[in-house]
């Protein structure tokens, strides 16, 4: 049987775009077409998970209903208007036991296990069951309607790798067609996105990716093993530079499909990423890289975990609270990216750089008259932001790793 | 106790700043309020007119301006 991966080359968005015609006549008349749509829905999760990723499909299908049962029961359990905390602690703990587990399971040695373990997508969908949760348990969601929520888990588009979007704000689209002005409005939009996203991923990042990635690796290596001690050589920062770019264009490329194709589905899924390069500290920078997941990060595990330690006064003073959770924010972003070193270090550096940052924004406001501001201030912010993200970047790709101990 | 006064000097304690005058002002994009502020906001308005405000009810958009800030807890003490 045929499989194929989202988004991976050109031909797909052809047979994409085909099967979307319908859905998208529909719009144009004001219809929302839901039953056609499940057809598609389950069409292309057959295409994406069957065959010779079948394995991974049928994981799909148990998580779905592991996950399922989950919320329906704590749902079932708040509505009796109980609320205990421990009972929400062990919902959300049980809801990433699976993830937690794939996680686990994927830093062991090649050949170890033997099945296969997690589906694409897993971490993604994940963060949408646990916002389900949080907000069951907040009271801002009262009642999740099991078909909605289905439909939101695994909205097609963005099933891989996000953009993650929120329940609430998923259902509002998806209970009403868009007029037809919005609708025109958002096609025009979604053609943009995903030409956009043809020239990021298909062609920008084939360049830094396909093309000069690997003669630079091979390059760095080469030269990293003849110099010895810590490998270092020119070759590692055009590596860094080169990756950052990849990254960039082939996710933010990746993102705009996810994004376009939503639009065409009149849903408007939330962008993933807004000129990350022109930050001008790291703040900004997290409010323009991977939007969907910070955000996350920022209002279920910061803001909560700041939340409860205010409350109980677990940390009095307040900066020092904002640094403790801003390390505990990234150590999980960490975590989440997968269970090696280089992933650890990438969040705690990042959790440093904008504790760093807010020292020193402090110290900027308090001696704002002595500290020049212009121009050339701010495309400096902009250069040294740029290259202390380009270096979380080299450690987030794994490079040092295999520059210094062989293994990624 | 008036919600809008409490609002007011809750938000003045936290920034410093009297926005009797500017209740329109967006406290996000002039950067007085960050995440850690908003949870102290949150904090202070359960504790001083007890209205409960879940973090998951936070949503920037809705609460961005003094107005919108006080409307907002309006909404959530009729509840």
């Amino acid at each position: 049987m045929i499989n194929l991966q989202p988004y991976s080359n050109p031909q797909y968005f052809l047979i994409l775009l085909a099967a979307l015609l319908p859905i998208i006549i529909g719009l144009y008349f004001g219809k929302r077409l839901k039953i056609y749509e499940a057809l598609f829905t389950l069409v292309f999760l057959v295409l994406t998970f069957g065959g010779v990723k079948w394995q991974e499909g049928i994981n799909l299908l148990l998580w779905l209903v592991f996950e399922f049962c989950l919320t329906f029961a704590y749902q079932h359990y708040r509505k009796q208007g109980k609320n205990k905390t421990s009972i929400f602690y062990l919902t959300v703990i049980l809801a990433i036991i699976p993830l937690t587990v794939t996680k686990f399971m994927t830093t062991q040695p090649a050949g170890s296990v033997p099945f296969v373990v997690g589906f694409l997508g897993i971490s993604y969908v994940t963060f949408k069951t646990v916002q389900v949760i949080m907000e069951l348990r907040d009271g801002t969601i009262k009642q999740v309607d099991p078909g909605t929520y289905l439909r939101f888990l695994l909205f097609f588009p963005t099933i891989s790798s996000g953009p993650i979007d929120r329940y609430r704000r998923f259902k509002q689209d998806y209970d009403k067609a868009p007029s037809r002005s919005d609708y025109i409005t958002d096609m025009q939009y979604a053609v943009r996105y995903i030409f956009q996203g043809f020239l990021y991923k298909f062609i920008i990042g084939w360049f830094f990716g396909t093309l000069w990635l690997p003669k630079i690796e091979h390059q760095a290596l080469a030269v990293g093993n003849m110099v010895g001690g810590l490998k270092l050589s020119w070759w590692v920062v055009a590596y860094m530079y080169c990756y950052s770019m990849y990254l960039f264009f082939d996710f933010a490329g990746y993102s705009l499909f996810a994004v376009g194709i939503s639009y065409f589905m009149g849903i408007h899924t939330p962008m993933n990423f807004n000129q990350p390069f022109k930050s001008k500290n790291i703040k900004d920078f997290w409010n323009r890289w991977h939007i969907t997941l910070s955000f996350w990060f920022r209002d279920f595990i910061y803001m909560r975990f700041t939340f409860w330690a205010m409350k109980k006064k677990l940390i009095k003073n307040r900066i020092r609270l904002s640094q403790a959770s801003y390390l505990i924010d990234f150590l999980i972003m960490g975590f989440w990216h997968g269970l090696t070193w280089y992933y650890i270090v990438y969040g705690i550096y990042h959790a440093l750089a904008i504790i760093i940052n807010d020292i020193w924004l402090r110290f900027k406001r308090k001696h704002q008259k002595q500290i020049p501001h212009n121009k050339f201030t701010e495309a400096f912010a902009i250069f040294l932001t740029f290259h202390v993200v380009c270096f979380s970047f080299l450690i987030f790709s794994g490079f040092l790793s295999q520059l210094w101990f062989g293994w990624k | 106790m008036d919600i809008k006064a409490t609002v007011l000097s809750i938000l003045s304690d936290l920034t410093g700043e009297d926005f009797a005058d500017r209740m329109d002002e967006d406290l996000y994009a002039s950067g007085l309020l960050d995440s850690m502020a908003s949870v102290q906001m949150l904090l202070s308005i359960q504790e001083q007119l007890g209205v409960p405000v879940p973090v998951s009810e936070f949503n920037r958009d809705e609460w961005s301006t003094p107005n919108k800030i006080v409307a907002k807890v309006e909404s959530l003490e009729n509840e």
